[in-house]
């Protein structure tokens, strides 16, 4: 293994391109990505007595309790249950995942102290653990729908597609907030709050069509989470083909953030060593 | 033992924390302040024009006071940190050996702590696979290997973060100050080890501040004093002056 040739592996005075440098050791230690996924995956229920099923049962529960206080109020709304459980599916995978990046990336920062990793690990990590809790609540929106005799359509299997789009939307929106919560740790606290607003302005449970009309307009066209929750929407609870219409605003918001999300991150990543 | 090739070159390398003169910590307070324009920091200078060449398969040390920039320049090495100013390149793969076990976590099982560690090293699952079993035999905790890393001793914790760390041959190998961790057996398995790589060609950073260590162990040693290099050269020559100096 000696050679006076060996190549140059790291050189500091090139990084004139962190966000492209990132996507390569990103691909380099894919193995590490995984095994935080994993290990967040295994902690989390290696210690709780239903184990693997919590994922089902928290936004099961959840429902529940809407359904239980709000049903008679949405009385209009058909298929109520299936209703709130795919808004929750989607908002479950964004608040966790987001916040996850967050809590991840600061945990690390002792790590990160001592020995060089791809800084986008941690964020990257959560979202694949996120999309993997997505996959398991897709089991319960289906029980839900047979006992409450919801018929569910063949775009039901075009679920991948808003996915990939809460995906990657998520993951910029958790590299923003990481990159903030590494300077300031209040961040994590008022994020909570926000999150919680958020989650009121977007129709969750109940139909936007019950909005005033100021606040419709704010929310359907400034929501980002709305575009994304009425294409998983279509799909899974309207049964149908979504628009056009639908389609690009949610697209383009997820490319957008994450574009913006990864650039800035990368970018201030290089001082993540010098401040913790 | 070493044939001058070099395989960690700093040229011109600096460090410059910038430090807030008040300690900021909310994103609220520091908005205010920032609006306020009352944002006031320090430049502190951890390391100052450092341009150093190490040459493949030798064990250098490095000594000096606390805060004279020791742990900075191995962090520039490590890629933990980039310079302020000036430039750091390095030829070959870099081990540290962290505050042992640094990366495990106390839920999983040591089994499972391996790999994580090792996918953080860079290491990819085929070759954790392999390196499994002799992490193990190494570490002497075949016993407890299934079980969850809470229940193990700190001694444990060193055991399985240096067996991790040190089971294959690293091209370069930085050891912080953890080699006093452990049991005496457990310390002399640790600098045995360390002996064998630099043998075979490892080129090896030690940082200590036993000078008796550093003297048996290294071909050169470099002394660090506030952020610059104050003295390169012969092991003990270097270290009877850094002595003196302290005690004057």
């Amino acid at each position: 293994m000696s050679d006076t040739s060996r190549p140059i592996i790291y050189d500091s005075s090139y990084h004139r391109h962190p966000e492209f440098t990132e996507i390569k050791e990103l691909f380099r230690y894919r193995f590490l990505v995984a095994q935080l996924a994993r290990r967040d995956i295994l902690t989390r229920y290696k210690r709780s007595v239903f184990g693997v099923a919590w994922t089902m049962i928290n936004p099961l529960g959840m429902m529940l309790v809407m359904t239980i206080a709000f049903s008679q109020l949405f009385s209009s709304i058909e298929g109520y249950p299936v209703y709130i459980f795919s808004g929750l599916i989607v908002w479950s995978f964004f608040s966790q995942t987001t916040t996850a990046a967050m809590v991840n990336l600061v945990w690390g920062g002792s790590l990160l102290k001592r020995i060089y990793i791809p800084r986008t690990s941690f964020a990257i990590s959560a979202v694949i653990t996120g999309v993997i809790n997505l996959i398991i609540s897709l089991v319960p929106l289906v029980i839900i729908a047979l006992i409450t005799q919801y018929q569910l359509s063949l775009t039901f299997l075009l679920f991948p597609l808003p996915v990939l789009l809460i995906m990657a939307f998520s993951l910029g929106i958790g590299l923003l907030l990481s990159t903030m919560a590494i300077y300031f740790p209040d961040v994590a606290e008022m994020y909570q709050i926000i999150i919680m607003a958020w989650m009121y302005l977007t129709p969750i449970f109940y139909p936007e069509s019950i909005l005033p009309e100021p606040v419709y307009w704010l929310v359907t066209h400034l929501n980002p989470m709305y575009h994304i929750l009425k294409l998983f929407r279509a799909i899974i609870y309207e049964g149908r083909l979504p628009y056009w219409s639908e389609i690009w605003p949610a697209t383009l918001v997820s490319i957008v953030t994450l574009i913006i999300g990864w650039v800035i991150f990368s970018r201030k990543s290089d001082e993540f060593g010098y401040r913790i | 033992m070493t044939d001058h090739a070099t395989v960690i070159k700093l040229e011109n390398a600096s460090v410059r924390y910038r430090v807030q003169k008040e300690r900021i910590n909310t994103l609220k307070e520091y908005a205010i302040n920032w609006m306020q324009g009352k944002i006031k920091t320090v430049d502190f200078w951890a390391l100052r024009d450092v341009n150093l060449d190490i040459y493949r398969g030798e064990t250098l040390g490095i000594i000096g006071r606390n805060g004279a920039g020791k742990s900075t320049m191995l962090k520039l090495i490590s890629r933990v940190i980039k310079p302020t100013t000036g430039k750091v390149w390095v030829k070959g793969y870099v081990a540290p050996l962290l505050e042992l076990g640094a990366g495990f976590h106390p839920e999983l099982s040591g089994r499972e702590n391996v790999y994580l560690n090792g996918a953080m090293l860079g290491f990819d699952h085929s070759q954790m696979h392999n390196k499994l079993e002799s992490i193990i035999e190494f570490s002497g905790l075949r016993d407890f290997i299934d079980a969850p890393m809470r229940t193990y001793s700190s001694g444990m914790w060193a055991r399985l973060g240096f067996a991790v760390a040190t089971d294959s041959k690293p091209d370069i190998l930085i050891v912080d100050e953890i080699l006093s961790v452990g049991d005496e057996p457990f310390q002399l398995k640790c600098t045995e080890r360390i002996k064998a790589f630099g043998a075979a060609g490892t080129t090896i950073l030690i940082v200590s501040h036993s000078t008796a260590l550093i003297e048996s162990m290294c071909d050169r040693v470099v002394w660090i004093e506030h952020g610059l290099t104050r003295r390169i050269g012969n092991p003990s020559e270097v270290a009877a002056d850094y002595r003196a100096s302290s005690s004057s």
